[in-house]
């Protein structure tokens, strides 16, 4: 069935995203907000709106019930979750389709299974996608714990089964350490997750992150390249580049095949990410994860290979086969993503929620921004403190640089501090401009270059 | 005798412990002291501590726990 009307169920820029895919498409748009969210720009774009509940996102936002009231009411044919909130929740999922309408991504079914990371890392191991070293799924107790500690070596991850998106982690130097931590974290991993289930690996000390872009349509399965996603902070990426510079063609190519081989083990629908960790010096990549929904650097994705993902998503949820093969599938010129943050980056990156006084946002061959921003919103407290996304594409990775820095220059937001400072430093930052970076990279930067340049944020600001 | 006013110094969601599961900063009638802590603003994902700012008795609060202040809101009265 071809999908006429969508409910978007979620908010911010990517509900923005979601709608203009879904206009392209000629689709009737459903937006559902909290009553903090009554002025968002998605509001404003969508042919309907309606108010689902306080602010509190699980009042609203992450309410299944209002949610699948909401879409009743307005009649839509398909629910599209974006990132974050319900996205991957496969009860969600499923409710979606107990009453009576498409859900935009995988099965239940799908996202539950690839969203615990015990059975997605069998998952992988089944199609031969290489795994960190680590347990053979859950650890049963300490005992087994420090046995398996003592095969794979210190430094040693302890993470949540249940957890994501960088939340119920530890790491752990030391048998005494574990002894220590690894009871706590089971607490900790039961009260965030609801399931106390714990999982081991190893710490590759020096990774970088990279990932893959898959699409499937429940028979036939692609890739869309990578993207490096290294520069983080407190595990949260800050800057993301298609594809990952000096990455070794022929690791590129059983990178995105081992992806593509996991995708066809699940039968996978829709948009996805597998994420890996690759280590330059072993030139080995080890799996992490998967991400059973379109993510938030997944424009840089669209920018190399011109494909338009979330388009994409409308299409084969709506039952049509995948309108590309592997062979169509081609990339030109490097992109670059970074995302401008409510956060003050000269006060430890403290978020602050404001008014936008004045919005400039440049324009030109190869620059792109999603936002949710326009002159005179109030970026409310409650959600994250993602305002926008610049992404900048050129021939090559060099002159990328160059141009995102004068993007970055021409960008003004006034009313709230931004992470506009932070970017503009790494964009002209030799480093940067090398390559030379793995996950810990930036928060080291920060402490030592990045405050040597604080001349920067005072100029821009 | 007028009541001392607790002010939000942010915008956010207002939280009176520091976990579903631990009890409350401050009970309603506790005292309070400058330095104390009273709750949570949790602004865009992160939290910060609310110290009382002044000394005082006999707390009240005038937000529920979980509910949406603005920056300036007054969270709670304490008898001086």
């Amino acid at each position: 069935m071809t999908i006429r009307s969508v409910l978007i169920a979620n908010r911010g820029e990517i509900a923005v995203r979601i709608i203009r895919a879904a206009k392209a498409l000629g689709i009737r748009t459903v937006q559902v907000h909290s009553a903090a969210d009554a002025d968002m720009l998605a509001v404003k774009l969508a042919d309907e709106a309606i108010n689902i509940g306080a602010p509190a996102p699980k009042k609203s936002y992450l309410n299944i019930d209002a949610i699948i009231a909401a879409a009743r009411a307005a009649g839509v044919d398909a629910v599209h979750p974006g990132y974050g909130f319900l996205s991957e929740n496969g009860d969600f999922a499923d409710a979606v389709v107990a009453a009576g309408m498409i859900f935009i991504g995988p099965s239940g079914e799908a996202i539950r299974l690839l969203g615990d990371k015990v059975a997605a890392r069998e998952i992988a191991k089944r199609a031969a996608v290489p795994t960190v070293p680590g347990s053979d799924g859950r650890v049963a107790d300490i005992a087994a714990a420090e046995a398996i500690a003592e095969r794979i070596g210190f430094p040693v991850m302890i993470k949540a089964a249940a957890g994501g998106g960088g939340r119920g982690i530890r790491i752990v130097q030391s048998l005494a350490e574990l002894r220590e931590q690894f009871p706590l974290a089971s607490a900790e991993a039961a009260a965030a997750f609801g399931d106390g289930g714990l999982y081991m690996e190893k710490v590759i000390t020096r990774a970088r992150h990279i990932e893959v872009q898959i699409f499937g349509d429940g028979r036939n399965f692609v890739h869309c390249f990578e993207r490096e996603c290294s520069l983080q902070r407190r595990r949260q990426k800050v800057w993301e580049e298609a594809q990952a510079f000096l990455l070794p063609d022929d690791i590129r190519q059983r990178l995105c095949a081992s992806a593509v081989a996991l995708a066809t083990e699940v039968g996978y629908r829709g948009a996805g990410t597998v994420e890996y960790l690759y280590d330059e010096d072993s030139r080995q990549f080890y799996f992490i994860e998967v991400n059973t929904r379109i993510q938030v650097e997944h424009p840089i994705t669209e920018m190399i290979t011109g494909i338009d993902l979330v388009q994409e998503m409308f299409k084969v949820a709506g039952g049509a086969p995948l309108s590309l093969s592997q062979s169509d599938i081609r990339t030109r010129g490097h992109a670059i993503e970074c995302r401008i943050n409510a956060e003050d980056p000269a006060r430890g990156f403290t978020p602050a929620p404001g008014t936008v006084t004045r919005l400039s946002v440049p324009e030109g061959e190869g620059i792109r921004f999603d936002t949710l921003l326009y002159a005179g919103y109030t970026v409310p407290p409650f959600y994250d403190s993602l305002l926008g996304k610049l992404i900048v594409w050129a021939e090559d990775r060099n002159t990328c640089l160059d141009r995102l820095a004068s993007a970055l220059s021409n960008l003004t937001i006034e009313g709230l501090p931004t992470t506009i400072p932070l970017h503009l430093a790494l964009a002209r930052d030799p480093s940067v401009r090398k390559g030379a970076f793995h996950t810990r990279f930036l928060e080291s930067w920060l402490e030592t270059d990045f405050a040597a340049v604080d001349g920067v944020s005072a100029e821009v600001a | 005798m007028s009541r001392l006013e607790i002010r939000s110094p942010l915008p956010g969601t207002f939280y009176r412990a520091s976990s579903p599961d631990t009890p409350p900063f401050k009970a309603d009638g506790d005292a309070v002291a400058g330095g104390d802590t009273i709750g949570l603003i949790e602004v865009m994902k992160t939290f910060q501590q609310i110290p009382a700012g002044l000394d005082g008795k006999n707390i009240t609060f005038l937000v529920d726990n979980e509910e949406p202040v603005m920056a300036g809101q007054i969270i709670a009265e304490v008898d001086p």
